[in-house]
């Protein structure tokens, strides 16, 4: 990185070195925590004075510190690579490395000429290789509301391979007249904003530290929101994905894939906090089609989310059912859970779902009980209600329910038979089965139908037609990302019936969201009940043999 | 009249319990006619725990010890006598008990001496003299209680000696029991439930090499094996099928000429009942044989009378061939093997149920085959299955014909299946004979039981394999959310680790003196192991991909449950479907098929489907967005912003400034940064659908019947594969482009320093020009060590250049390498050995036709260790 700034014989460029407390002459090396920073003069006349900061990070320190206790830096596996952009990016640790190398210039404070500091100068600012997740778009967004000039040139990845098109880093020029303290500032804290690194958190400290850095320019930022959340994403990945992930992370190398394509059963968080407008746990555009605000009564009104609609007809199809002991298959993040919950009604609720991450989160936000860890806000008044234990959550082959609990979180996967499902009033497959691949659905058929044969079963999905009702969705792209196959609703009715005919049960179907005459609702349900009420019925001629039949009788 | 012997039958197997007041001579009695080890004496026991064998405040604990002993032997099933006096009621009810938990025969042996003879004896042994004169007569009035309710009390015989004279005549004879044939030791045929299908069972009896015989009508009435087979029937010959009475009239002949042995099925027994008169219910099929034998009846009149004397003469069970086999209906666990209850006839004929039922309303069985450990094959048949396959040592032949299956047999000894396709469906089945999930063809679908959870796994090569729990759980959320379907995946790659760290150059050598990795440590390793002879490969690095060729997509369909038009999978090394493109794949598979065919291994290797490792490439091709974030971005980074930093560096150097050392270290880690970019882009290029995609098979791992992996040496290996390179060359006749790639080897002599010499410098060319490395194995595949531990399959030693990827640019700079020798080899190489073992245990099931549960238990466990905590650069 390199400030340069131009000067007169009266303002020599070269006051640059007092302000920044290294003189032009002298090439100094500093320690700093990851690595040594040198800064030097590749030009110092009374004209032009540029100043360079080189910070040479040791790549092998990096993954291998902090192991151990703690963590502090690298976990074992795929988070840590010797491969790493840090030793040429402009990142995080170049922030940490500038506000230690320039500390007085930062604080505005210049013992020598204590004039200097509240001048405007002339700069320039060159920094070749910034990660910049958001692109060269974001950059702009970023520095031009604070005066810059900015000049962000997309780096190729790699100039033998044009097909894979631009890195995420830019060649970055920022040229205006701030202070240069504002200037350091700038840079200070967004730097790692558009770094955005999930590996390389700075220590909780430091995060308040950047945020004062912030005073006076960033409480009026068009992007302060962005800027600071961002900040919060990465003390939330220090929290809980260097925690949950690893084993999965692990798969994935294996796999030379990266984590982030196979640990992808909730959103991440940083995605929902920025509001990529998406619903996080379907991946539905969140607003409304403009089809349902025309439908809506008393325009201005806030329509319903569909997730929210999608809740109600299931609670709706389950309390005709009469269902009390419901399993909630593919439970996510446990929006429905919550929903269940409230209600006296469902008396047992166990909630499963494979992914590990997603049952951790559904009990974080369930404030259920997780092993061995103990959570801030227990006591909240009203969070135990009279009657109610505290529900557990299951990681694994030991039951940690308690009597009197409703709620049950069990990981579990639908494409094999699994006993402990059996014997449920209702079971629930809301946007679970278009997760599955169709070469696998059988296997969850008969796990749910033919195996827990529950007495009656809510199944949802997104109706495909209604794709197009959707502006912000592309033709022919699916809802979301992990999607593997959308239905049409004759498509949804020929594979219902077939199953209920195929495990006896009949099926009825209900339009879920504003019904659009041409293509229907938005999403599709199918309630199943089973043939005859009371469990091992059936209204054909076998149920005679059955109900007589002893283990004798049996027939081979 | 002492002349005459009284003979006194006791089953060889049973709990002999003797009758008698004191005095009797039940000891003498039983020292006469048992073995001394047989006898469990209360008098002994009580000297057991008290010194004296009279002292009656020892009793309690001297029964305790008796009921102790009498069960560890009926357990272990051996013949039991109880010496005791045993006359009152309750005493004799425990040892009932005892032996009815343990499913053999009481029998009760009576003394009934009289009195004055049992106290004349007392008074003659010193330590019974002071005994009071009211015990006698109390016993024998509680004897002769005993007398008519022993039957009732559930002793199977009851043998009353009376008097002095009878208990010196008798003589007892040990009977066997009628399910011990262990004599018997064939070879056999035996065969699957039958259900009334008379014509399949004569051409399946033709096709095993029986020759029929019929009566004047034409029927048949015998079948007879020229070499002296014996053919077993497992029950359920009768019933739902269109000759239920032809079917009986050719067993019963067979059975009645020694050429076959019958063991009765549950419909036998109901059709038993019906023709006693009991009252059943004349349902699942009952009634058309009902309906057939009245037929029988009008020409034959005798005929049903024969059927119903047939059926009662059967034995539930048998135990066969030194009592290697045991033959009956609804399957058998060990503890019930020769053994004879009610309960057992009860498994035998009906098996265990859960106490549930599915959802046709049918009982759900207990799957008592999966907790099987016994030493006998078990031989049964009852649950119709799509395909006969064994599981722990048994095997259910019902594959259904009466239901349009096929009627299967299976010789013994040699354990072959024979089997012939029903002509039609007689009877529609009350459910499908198999569900869509996958496994339900093998008896039933996969289970969450059999992969969740802390689990061990038993292989044949390395014992018991633990998995934790939350590796498991990682698995399943791969396996479930992205792996192909399970009944393609039949094997995962299991890691390798690097050879040891190699320590030339160490201390700070040129820049082009270390190394990190080096072959000389992998022959020493394999020298100190005692394996003589390895095989180098080149090692290709693009991506693991495991491929699954059938001859076609039927075949597929068939024994692998494929989608339409699938012929095979290709899939990566965690399982997921190589490309996304299903037509794709499909083009590589028929490459791959029609190499196999050209090359003409489908006849060598006599099977219809082989299982590949292959490395497939380019890297680029699967790990592009790896490329994009990790490797291309560090390289673009380190492109952009070297020329800034060296020209700053020149401006300072300039001016003046003292910079040229750090100048100096910085052009050097510009030309790291250089190198390593190249390092990568040598395993980059674009490919467009086929176009381009380069396939290297370095191994088969398992073909029809058989595990190739530990059965073929890797020379051997090769040569099978690069006769399906030059398949597809000459097929592809100049044009076109060619998918498979061959794989350069050398074969190395650890002990021989110059073949060791030329290993190393076979490496050192191969890196230099650019390979990834190579991988040292065994030439044998498979090897033990001396002491019975598994050798590691191979070993990788990376080229230095090809390490930049791994370890980062500037990792040959000394002051880097001198850290990064600093590693830890232990766990990855347990790692690598543990997952080979599954691996191996993997292909051993899915080669043999185990059910899919079972195949899927190891592959599973791959995944799960596969998510264990080693570091990923090793």
């Amino acid at each position: 990185m390199t400030i340069t700034t131009t000067g007169t014989a009266e303002r020599p460029a070269t006051d640059l070195g007092f302000l920044l407390h290294k003189h032009p002459d002298k090439a100094q090396r500093f320690s700093t925590s990851y690595g040594t920073a040198h800064v030097l003069y590749p030009e110092a006349t009374a004209e032009r004075c540029t100043a360079a900061l080189l910070l040479e990070v040791d790549p092998v320190a990096l993954v291998r510190r902090g192991r151990g206790k703690g963590r502090g830096g690298a976990p074992d596996s795929a988070l840590a690579q010797y491969v790493n952009d840090r030793p040429y990016a402009a990142s995080s640790l170049l922030a940490v490395a500038l506000s230690a190398v320039f500390s007085s210039a930062l604080r505005g404070q210049c013992k020598a000429r204590p004039e200097l500091p509240e001048r405007a100068l002339p700069l320039r600012i060159e920094v070749p290789a910034l990660p910049a997740r958001g692109g060269a778009a974001l950059v702009e967004r970023l520095f031009a509301p604070l005066g810059w000039v900015v000049t962000a040139e997309p780096v190729a990845l790699d100039e033998e391979f044009p097909g894979w098109g631009d890195s995420r880093y830019v060649r970055l020029v920022l040229e205006g007249e701030p202070r240069l303290a504002d200037a350091l500032r700038h840079l200070y804290v967004l730097l790692p904003v558009l770094d955005d690194a999930k590996h390389y958190w700075v220590a909780p400290d430091e995060v308040d530290k950047l945020l004062r850095s912030g005073e006076g320019w960033l409480e009026c930022h068009p992007e302060q929101r962005l800027i600071t959340n961002r900040y919060l994403a990465r003390r939330w990945s220090l929290t809980r994905s260097a925690l949950e992930r690893l084993e999965l992370a692990r798969l994935a190398e294996a796999d030379d894939t990266e984590a982030e394509e196979i640990d992808n059963a909730i959103d991440n968080a940083i995605d929902n906090v920025i509001g990529d407008a998406v619903d996080s746990a379907t991946g539905e555009p969140a607003a409304e089609s403009p089809a349902e605000d025309d439908g809506e009564e008393g325009s201005g009104q806030r329509p319903v989310p569909l997730a929210v609609r999608r809740r109600e007809a299931i609670l709706d199809a389950l309390r005709g059912a009469g269902a009390a002991r419901v399993l909630d298959l593919g439970c996510g993040q446990g929006q429905l859970l919550g929903a269940l919950l409230k209600e006296a009604r469902f008396t047992e609720i166990v909630g499963v779902d494979v992914s590990m991450r997603a049952l951790n989160e559904a009990a974080r936000r369930l404030r259920l009980d997780r092993p061995g860890q103990d959570r801030p806000g227990q006591d909240r008044p009203g969070q135990d209600r009279p009657g109610q234990d505290r529900p557990g959550l299951d990681t694994g082959s030991v039951e940690r329910k308690s009597s009197s609990a409703r709620l049950r979180l069990i990981q579990g996967a639908l494409t094999y038979t699994d006993s402990r499902l059996a014997g449920y009033d209702a079971a629930v497959l809301s946007e679970v089965i278009e997760h599955v691949d169709p070469p696998r659905l059988p296997a969850l058929e008969h796990a749910v139908f033919g195996a827990a044969r529950p007495k009656a079963v809510v199944v949802t999905t997104p109706n495909v037609e209604y794709n197009v009702r959707w502006e912000t969705l592309p033709a022919g792209r699916m809802r979301h990302g992990d999607h593997r196959f959308e239905w049409t609703r004759e498509e949804f009715r020929a594979w219902a019936e077939r199953v209920a005919e195929r495990h006896g049960y009949a099926v009825e179907f209900r339009p879920v969201g504003p019904q659009d005459p041409e293509v229907g609702p938005p999403t599709q349900l199918a309630l199943f009940r089973m043939a005859a009420e009371g469990g091992d019925g059936g209204t054909d001629s076998r149920s005679g043999d059955r109900t007589a039949i002893t283990t004798k009788e049996a027939a081979a | 009249m002492t002349e005459e012997r009284r003979p006194i039958g006791v089953p060889d197997l049973s709990l002999v319990v003797l009758v008698g007041t004191t005095g009797s001579g039940k000891s003498t009695f039983a020292r006469h006619h048992f073995l001394p080890t047989q006898i469990v004496s209360s008098d002994v026991c009580r000297g057991l725990v008290a010194d004296d064998e009279n002292d009656q405040s020892a009793t309690p604990d001297a029964f305790d010890v008796l009921h102790y002993i009498v069960d560890k032997r009926l357990a272990a099933g051996r013949l039991t006598v109880v010496d005791a006096t045993n006359v009152r009621g309750e005493s004799r009810r425990s040892l009932i008990g005892l032996a009815r938990e343990h499913d053999v025969l009481p029998v009760a042996i009576v003394l009934d001496v009289p009195e004055g003879e049992c106290a004349r004896r007392n008074a003659q042994r010193p330590d019974r003299a002071g005994m009071p004169g009211h015990v006698i007569p109390r016993q024998r009035r509680e004897l002769r209680r005993s007398l008519k309710a022993l039957e009732r009390e559930g002793f199977r015989k009851v043998h009353i000696l009376r008097g002095v004279e009878e208990v010196e005549a008798a003589e007892v004879v040990t009977e066997r029991r009628y399910n011990d044939l262990r004599r018997l030791t064939g070879p056999f045929d035996i065969i699957g439930d039958i259900h009334g299908c008379r014509s399949e069972l004569e051409t399946l009896l033709g096709k095993l090499g029986y020759a029929l015989r019929r009566d004047e009508s034409g029927r048949p009435v015998d079948a007879v094996h020229p070499e002296g087979r014996t053919a077993v029937f497992v029950g359920d010959l009768v019933d739902r099928g269109p000759d239920s009475p032809g079917v009986l009239r050719l067993v019963m002949g067979m059975v009645a000429s020694g050429a076959a042995l019958c063991v009765p099925g549950n419909h036998e027994n109901k059709l038993g009942r019906y023709l006693k008169g009991r009252k059943v219910r004349v349902t699942h099929g009952l009634a058309e044989t009902v309906e057939q034998l009245d037929r029988e009846h009008t020409a034959d009149p005798d005929f049903v009378e024969r059927v119903r004397a047939f059926i009662e003469s059967l034995v539930s069970h048998y135990v066969l061939d030194g009592g290697a086999l045991v033959v009956c209906h609804a399957g058998l666990p060990e503890k019930y093997h020769g053994r004879t209850s009610g309960r057992v006839r009860s498994h035998a004929l009906y098996g265990e149920t859960t106490g549930e039922t599915d959802e046709f309303g049918l009982p759900v069985r207990y799957p008592w085959a999966e907790d099987y450990r016994g030493r006998a094959a078990v031989v049964y048949g009852h649950t119709p299955t799509v395909r006969a396959s064994w599981l722990n040592n048994t095997i259910c032949l019902d594959t259904g014909c009466v239901f349009g299956g096929r009627m299967t047999a299976l010789r013994w000894p040699e354990r072959e299946l024979v089997d012939v396709p029903a002509e039609r469906v007689w009877y529609e089945p009350v459910k499908p004979l198999t569900t869509e999930a996958p496994g339900g063809a093998d008896g039933r679908p996969l289970d969450l039981a059999d992969v969740r959870g802390r689990r061990i796994v038993e292989t044949r090569h390395m014992g018991r394999i633990a998995v934790k729990e939350e590796n498991a759980a990682a698995a399943l959320e791969v396996m479930s959310r992205f792996a192909v379907d399970p009944r393609l995946l039949g094997y995962l790659p299991p890691t390798m680790a690097p050879t040891a760290t190699s320590k030339e150059g160490m201390g700070g050598g040129t820049a082009d003196g270390g190394f990190l990795e080096h072959p000389a440590e992998a022959f020493a390793a394999y020298r100190a192991d005692g394996v003589r002879q390895v095989i180098c490969e080149e090692k290709h690095m693009g991506s693991r991909a495991v491929a699954l060729v059938c001859r076609d997509a039927d075949l597929a369909r068939e024994r692998f449950g494929a989608p339409d038009g699938a012929s095979g999978t290709i899939h990566t090394r965690t399982g997921r479907p190589f490309f996304d493109d299903v037509q794709l794949t499909e083009t590589v598979l028929r490459v791959l098929s029609r190499s196999i065919d050209g090359a003409g291994l489908w006849q060598e290797l006599d099977t219809a489907w082989l299982l590949l490792d292959a490395e497939l490439m380019p890297w680029s091709l699967k790990a592009e967005g790896l490329l994009r974030n990790q490797y291309a971005a560090v390289g673009a980074a380190s492109r952009a912003v070297f020329p800034g930093v060296l020209a700053a560096l020149e401006g300072a150097e300039a001016r003046g400034v003292e910079v040229s050392a750090l100048l100096g270290k910085q052009r050097e880690r510009a030309s790291d940064a250089t190198a390593f970019t190249d390092a990568y882009r040598r395993y980059c290029w674009p490919v467009d659908g086929p176009d381009g995609i380069r396939m290297a098979p370095f191994q088969i791992l398992a073909a029809q019947g058989r595990n190739l992996a530990t059965a073929l040496p890797h020379d051997q290996q090769l040569a099978l594969i690069d006769r399906m390179i030059e398949a597809e060359k000459s097929a592809a006749d100049g044009h076109g482009a060619r998918l498979l790639a061959p794989t350069r080897r050398l074969i190395v002599d650890t002990e021989d320093e110059a073949s060791v010499a030329e290993g190393v410098r076979w490496w050192l060319d191969l890196t230099a020009a650019g390979g990834e490395g190579m991988v040292v194995k065994p030439l044998q595949g498979f090897v033990r060590k001396g002491d019975g531990r598994l050798v590691q399959p191979g070993v990788k030693c990376r080229g230095r250049e090809y390490l930049r990827i791994i370890y980062g640019p500037e990792y040959t700079r000394p002051e880097n390498l001198d850290r990064l020798r600093v590693r830890h080899l232990g766990h990855k190489r347990s790692l690598a050995l543990r997952e080979y073992a599954l691996g191996l245990e993997a292909l051993d099931r899915l080669a043999e036709g185990e059910p899919l549960w079972r195949v899927h238990e190891a592959v599973f466990a791959v995944l799960a260790l596969e998510s264990e905590p080693v570091d990923p650069r090793l």
